[in-house]
């Protein structure tokens, strides 16, 4: 066993500090120490993007990710994403299009879909598949998952603009 | 999937590193973005006792283009290459194949550098920076040499870098004219069928310089001369890309996997190419 | 009374079935607050993991732990020599078979379970399989099955007697890795019909190895509490209460004593039926060390030996008047089962519904016959999103419809459409043995052609044809077209168990007394959304708003006994159920209602939500103001409180069925194809919410998809699994993926309550065919006959070359 670190880190606005063995998959961490089960663990080798959480403001599949990299990071996980009394849109979006089944790739996918939003906050339907094409979905066949997307964002620019 | 345990470092600059690889040898690897090394160690099929993680260290991020000079740090990510206006604008063969790499999680953490650094044959960037003629420095305890793309693979994951040496940037000129990345896979997140890169010159209506390379048809990545000599002179009519094709099938070696047999990756290779060619030449 | 909403808004407030109402599970798991079993965590919780065999058959000459016993945090190292003194080294499986819990003596599959590590948690477990040292004897590795049956390599050593093969489970067998041999049909009638024929089209076609894949793998938490003795047990349980059956019969501990829970599944697709190594294994663990043991499967784990789906090597002849009357249908399988013979089919069906092959269509003579064949390969022979091999059926019928068209030179959709069963027809019983209850083929396949515009379609393709010979285009198109009915709603226990387990399945209902209630069934949603539409059966049976009702399952403690969710059975079985006991609370309700107006019970009838005076709607009682008096009221005659249970044994299956069209382009030269266009009609009867119909059916077509075009469980010949991971299983991303216009009709059911059928499997057993007719069709003008699946690039590629079309 190698010798533990001290490492920092910030989810979802509160401050963790805990010691762990450099090998333990961020996953691992937000999962089993800090008990964010949000993100989960699909296929273990980042091509699944169940276990995505936005990191330092990149969508990052965090089995693939140890702790000791992160140390120092600000971390976002579903958990961070919207309250149960003001969902974020694509939380919304999801229910109202029936964008989920078993629910299990969900908090990846719209962890995943809150950066791609930011980063195209009005993507064309191709431009949605792409920017999710590293999340695995095996219920929904993704035709209401891109739906669910397509309507939050009007949502979110409609909002937008009335802010402005 | 828990890789075996290690040590892990984080040093803020290259003396750092080059300490590290000196005092453990063998047993310290070099890790940029993880997401080829750490699905590695988590299937035990790499062992790393010693994981120096480049995060930190100076002098390794940044795109920087001058004097028709493009440098890339070695921890310069592929989505900042996508996200890059100006690179894009100077050499859009980069974002072009930068998009067709993983997926954007992937690349997100994924970085030119270890990209090329690891000798897999699958990945892109080793045969683009042979098609790009790119420079690739090293530094190691005896101080910093460049080694040309083309003359650094060797074989599957054996390259001109030794072990106590580090990848710190990638230089290439700005490219010259049309350009094309062409990739077939099975699905995102693959590694290529066959992919080629392709950078031609045109000039009235002739081809004045070409440069053409292949990924994962070999245990390197496949930079053809012959090829690019059938284009010379020409204006690409169907004779000159047949012989460019014929030629650089003779310089590929692909090995049967799950995508195919070697007759298949024979031929797409040939498909591939061709339209790449075709679609470089459109834009050149 | 005044009332001031309107009969419409009335059936608007209930939610009840035919709207389109909103998911109540998405609350939970759009905010990360779903709960998967590797989410439970419990003090002092210990991990176990496998040492799994690196070889596909092998001899185990030493298993040594004392290195891995060094190893910090690992508690004790488990072999099938500690398991059998408590008969748990093996256990037995769905099918009547038995499999190895730990490797007994020997190996017969790559990742076969050979030792179980429990330590303090996962990262020690994971040290303490790699110090384990274990000695192989590496045996001859039989991978074909055809091989199997001639080879003197015996498999299983239990198989054997002085010599001789013994018999099995189902029958003799006629080899030593021979499992068994099932029939239906008539034989000698169908072999004189096929001899006598006009014209007789044959082929053989592979059904590859597949898995179901849910992107949650299996994992289980076993908790034995050893003051009050009893064993909490959750895990990703498609049948938690067949599970609690199966774990009491062969631990000896009392089925009052074991409670399983199955939590959130992260879907399920027939992976999380079976019983696997790892929750026995976790029992014990958790037996003998006295703590919590959490058993999760790693993604090549759960490709490589929970659960594969098809394997089967199907062999055709069917025979047709010159006209294309379809006289008579031949069938033979073989049945590659792995190791071990692991399928979960109802007990009486080693080859599952496979006998449903005649399809859609009025074939009177058939005669089917499968045998099940052994393997160095997994076990497992599950229902991939499909009634028990169904998939296999439809597929086989879909492609021999395709080539008997070749061979009698006709359209595939007009050979379709002269030899359907007729809507007078239904109850149709089927030359197989199956009694289809209802139908009405040629209205759906009519609406589906002329949606497409299918002659359009059949224009346009003509003339790339002609354009592709003519050097104009080098990608040619394909229209893939197939018609399936589905065999679901196992089943009426007459014929259908599993284990002695009669398939019927139950619901019980508790009314509150301010009319709001909760409903509890023997099910287990895994992405179905049973919690949603449940509530809306009960609310139209009811006439308390769908919102008002909770839908609880999967607790053995509290849910009452069922067999589960797989085979598209929760709607046929669960769902019928429900609406038993949801009538059985009307009528109380109606006496009470009858009591408290003042009238015979005859004199009142049920109006949406309430009792109403037939004749006099002004008098009436809400069905709130009935449950209110049922239990606070002194009612002569009636016993207090509003409850039901039913336990439903349905009369028949019910035959969802459907009508498809793939339009593809392919691209000649690389073998990539292009979905185009994907138009799916399905009829499963009573359509209880529209927007999780359509859920499904965009799911399983995905499914089918990823299954026609590339996704397989491959092996090389020394039995190495050469898809281990999401890089070579092929699960398509959104990119690969198109939109699929989804349209239906309704025929319901005329034995369900509800008339409701079933429908998460249907877009996967119609799928496949059509993907794949979609591929062979576009080669079918240049001689293609029959190419098996999967359809990736390289046998796309691999079919274009065979026929010339390069250079």
């Amino acid at each position: 066993m190698s010798k533990k670190m001290h490492i920092k880190l910030n989810v979802n606005g509160k401050d963790e500090e805990f010691l762990a063995e450099p090998r333990e998959l961020l996953i691992y961490t937000l999962r089993e120490r800090l008990n964010i089960t949000g993100p989960h663990i699909g296929c273990e080798t980042s091509h699944c993007g169940a276990c995505t959480v936005t990191i330092n403001g990149k969508s990052v599949k965090s089995c693939t990710m140890f702790a000791a990299q992160a140390d120092g990071a600000e971390i976002t996980t579903i958990e961070g994403i919207g309250t149960p009394d003001a969902l974020h849109p694509l939380q919304e979006a999801f229910k109202e299009h029936h964008g989920l089944q078993c629910g299990y790739c969900t908090p990846g996918m719209i962890t995943r879909a809150t950066k791609l939003l930011e980063e195209n906050p009005n993507p064309t339907e191709e431009e949605i598949r792409f920017g999710m094409a590293g999340n695995i979905c095996r219920c929904t066949g993704y035709q209401n998952i891109v739906k669910s997307i397509q309507a939050a964002a009007a949502e979110m620019n409609a909002a937008k603009e009335a802010a402005e | 999937m828990i890789p075996a345990a290690f040590e892990y470092y984080r040093p803020k600059d290259l003396a750092g590193v080059l300490s590290i690889l000196e005092e453990h040898g063998d047993d310290a690897r070099v890790m940029a973005g993880g997401h080829s090394l750490i699905p590695m160690m988590k299937l035990r099929m790499a062992e790393v006792p010693h994981l120096i993680d480049l995060q930190d260290v100076d002098g390794l991020h940044g795109i920087d283009i001058s004097n028709g000079q493009i440098r890339l740090g070695a921890m310069v990510t592929q989505a900042e290459i996508i996200d890059h206006e100006g690179l894009a604008a100077v050499a859009p063969i980069l974002r072009e194949a930068a998009l067709q790499i993983a997926d954007p999680q992937v690349r997100y953490m994924g970085t030119i550098g270890g990209n090329v650094a690891n000798g897999d044959p699958g990945n892109d960037m080793p045969g683009l920076m042979q098609c790009v003629n790119a420079t690739f420095h090293l530094i190691g305890p005896e101080g910093e040499r460049s080694v040309p793309a083309r003359a650094f693979y060797e074989a599957a994951y054996m390259t001109a870098r030794e072990d106590e040496e580090v990848l710190t940037a990638v230089t290439l000129p700005v490219p010259d004219g049309g350009y094309a990345y062409e990739k077939q896979k099975r699905k995102i997140g693959d590694y290529a069928t066959a992919a080629a890169a392709v950078q031609i010159v045109k000039e009235d209506g002739v081809c004045k310089a070409a440069s053409i390379a292949m990924t994962n048809l070999s245990d390197t990545p496949v930079f053809s001369e012959d090829a690019c000599a059938a284009l010379l002179g020409t204006a690409l009519d169907d004779a000159a890309v047949k012989a460019a094709v014929t030629a650089m099938l003779g310089d590929i070696d692909p090995s049967e996997d799950n995508r195919g047999p070697v007759a298949f990756k024979k031929h797409v290779a040939g498909v591939i190419l061709r339209r790449a060619i075709e679609r470089a030449w459109s834009r050149a | 009374m005044k009332d001031d909403v309107t009969r419409d808004e009335r059936v608007a407030n209930l939610k009840g079935m035919g709207c389109s109402r909103k998911r109540v599970e998405d609350a939970r798991f759009t905010q990360g607050k779903g709960n998967y079993v590797d989410d439970i965590k419990l003090d002092g919780m210990l991990f176990g993991d496998f040492v799994r065999s690196p070889y596909a058959h092998a001899r185990i000459k030493n298993i040594d732990a004392s290195a891995a016993m060094e190893v910090p945090g690992v508690l004790a190292v488990l072999t099938a020599a500690d398991l059998e003194p408590l008969g748990l080294h093996w256990m037995p499986t769905l099918a009547g078979d038995k499999q190895m819990v730990l490797a007994d003596g020997k190996v017969l599959f790559q990742g076969q379970e050979v030792a179980f590590v429990v330590a303090e948690d996962r990262y020690a477990a994971a040290d303490g399989i790699e110090a384990v040292v274990v000695e192989y004897e590496e045996l001859p590795v039989i991978v074909d099955p055809f091989e199997a049956l001639k080879t003197d390599v015996v498999l299983r050593e239990d198989t054997v007697q002085d010599g001789k093969p013994v018999d099995g489970a189902h029958g003799p067998r006629k080899h030593h890795n021979h499992i068994f041999t099932w029939e239906a049909g008539d034989k000698d009638p169908t072999e004189e019909v096929i001899a006598n024929a006009d014209v007789v089209a044959e082929e053989t076609m592979y059904y590859h190895r597949t898995h179901p894949c849910p992107l949650e793998t299996c994992g289980c938490v076993a908790s034995m509490d050893k003051v009050n003795g009893k064993l909490t047990l959750w895990g990703t349980f498609q049948a938690p209460h067949a599970i609690r059956t199966v774990v009491s019969l062969i631990s000896g501990i009392e089925e009052h004593n074991i409670r399983v829970i199955s939590p959130d599944i992260g879907g399920g697709f027939g992976n999380k039926v079976g019983a696997y190594p790892g929750y026995v294994c976790s029992v014990v663990a958790s037996i003998v060390t006295a703590k919590p043991v959490k058993w999760i499967e790693d993604r090549m784990d759960n490709l490589m030996t929970t659960a594969f789906a098809r394997d089967y090597w199907m062999k055709g002849r069917i025979s047709a008047t010159k006209e294309g009357k379809i006289t008579g249908l031949h069938c033979h399988v073989t049945a590659d089962h792995g190791g071990f013979d692991a399928c979960a089919d109802p007990t009486k069906f080693p080859a599952g519904f496979m006998n449903i092959c005649t399809g859609s269509y009025d074939i009177p003579t058939a005669f089917l016959e499968v045998d099940g064949v052994y393997t160095n390969k997994a076990p497992g022979g599950v229902s991939y999103r499909c009634s028990f091999r169904v998939t296999e059926a439809v597929y086989f019928i879909e492609r021999m419809i395709e080539v008997l068209a070749i061979e009698l030179n006709m359209d595939a959709a007009e050979l379709r459409r002269i030899n359907f069963i007729k809507k007078e027809q239904f109850p149709y019983t089927a030359a197989l043995g199956w009694e289809y209850d209802s139908g009405d083929y040629h209205t759906a396949w009519d609406k589906a052609l002329k949606t497409v515009d299918y002659e359009g379609l059949r224009a346009e393709q003509a003339r790339r044809v002609e354009d592709f010979k003519a050097g104009k285009t080098r990608k040619l198109m394909g229209i893939g077209l197939s018609f399936f009915t589905e065999i679901v709603g196992a089943g009426p226990v007459k014929n259908c168990d599993i284990l002695g387990l009669g398939m019927f399945d139950s619901c019980e209902i508790r009314i509150h007394p301010t009319g709001s209630a909760i409903a509890r069934l023997g099910t287990i949603s895994q992405g179905q959304g049973h919690a949603t539409t449940f509530a809306q059966i009960l609310a139209s049976e009811i006439g308390l708003p769908a919102d008002s009702i909770t839908i609880e399952e999967g607790d053995t403690d509290t849910a009452p006994y069922g067999l589960g969710t797989y085979g598209s059975r929760s709607t046929p079985v669960a769902g019928a159920a429900t609406a038993m006991a949801g009538r059985k609370i009307r009528a109380k309700a109606q006496m009470i209602a009858a009591y408290l107006l003042e009238v015979h019970d005859d004199d009142v009838e049920f109006d949406v939500d309430r009792f109403v005076v037939k004749g006099a709607p002004e008098k009436f009682k809400t069905m709130k103001d009935i449950a209110f008096a049922a239990y606070n009221q002194a009612i002569p005659g009636i016993e207090p409180g509003l409850e039901a249970v039913s336990y439903y044994d349905p009369p028949n299956m019910t035959y969802p069925f459907g009508a498809y069209v793939c339009v593809m382009d392919i691209d000649v030269d690389t073998g990539v194809p292009d979905i185009r266009r994907f138009y799916a009609l399905d009829d499963c009867g009573t359509r209880i919410n529209p927007m999780i119909i359509e859920g499904q059916v965009h799911g399983g077509l995905t499914e089918a998809l990823a299954v026609a075009l590339g996704q397989e469980i491959a092996y090389d010949d020394m039995g190495n699994v050469k898809t281990g991971t999401l890089m070579d299983f092929f699960l398509p991303t959104a990119w690969e993926v198109p939109n699929y216009e989804t349209d239906y009709t309704v025929t319901p059911s005329p034995h369900h309550p509800i008339g409701a059928k079933g429908v998460g499997e249907s877009p996967h057993v119609g799928g496949v065919p059509c993907f794949s007719n979609a591929v062979q069709d576009a080669f079918r003008a240049f001689g293609n006959r029959h190419t098996n699946m999967p359809h990736d690039h390289w046998r796309i590629w691999r079919t274009a070359n065979a026929l010339g079309l390069h250079d």
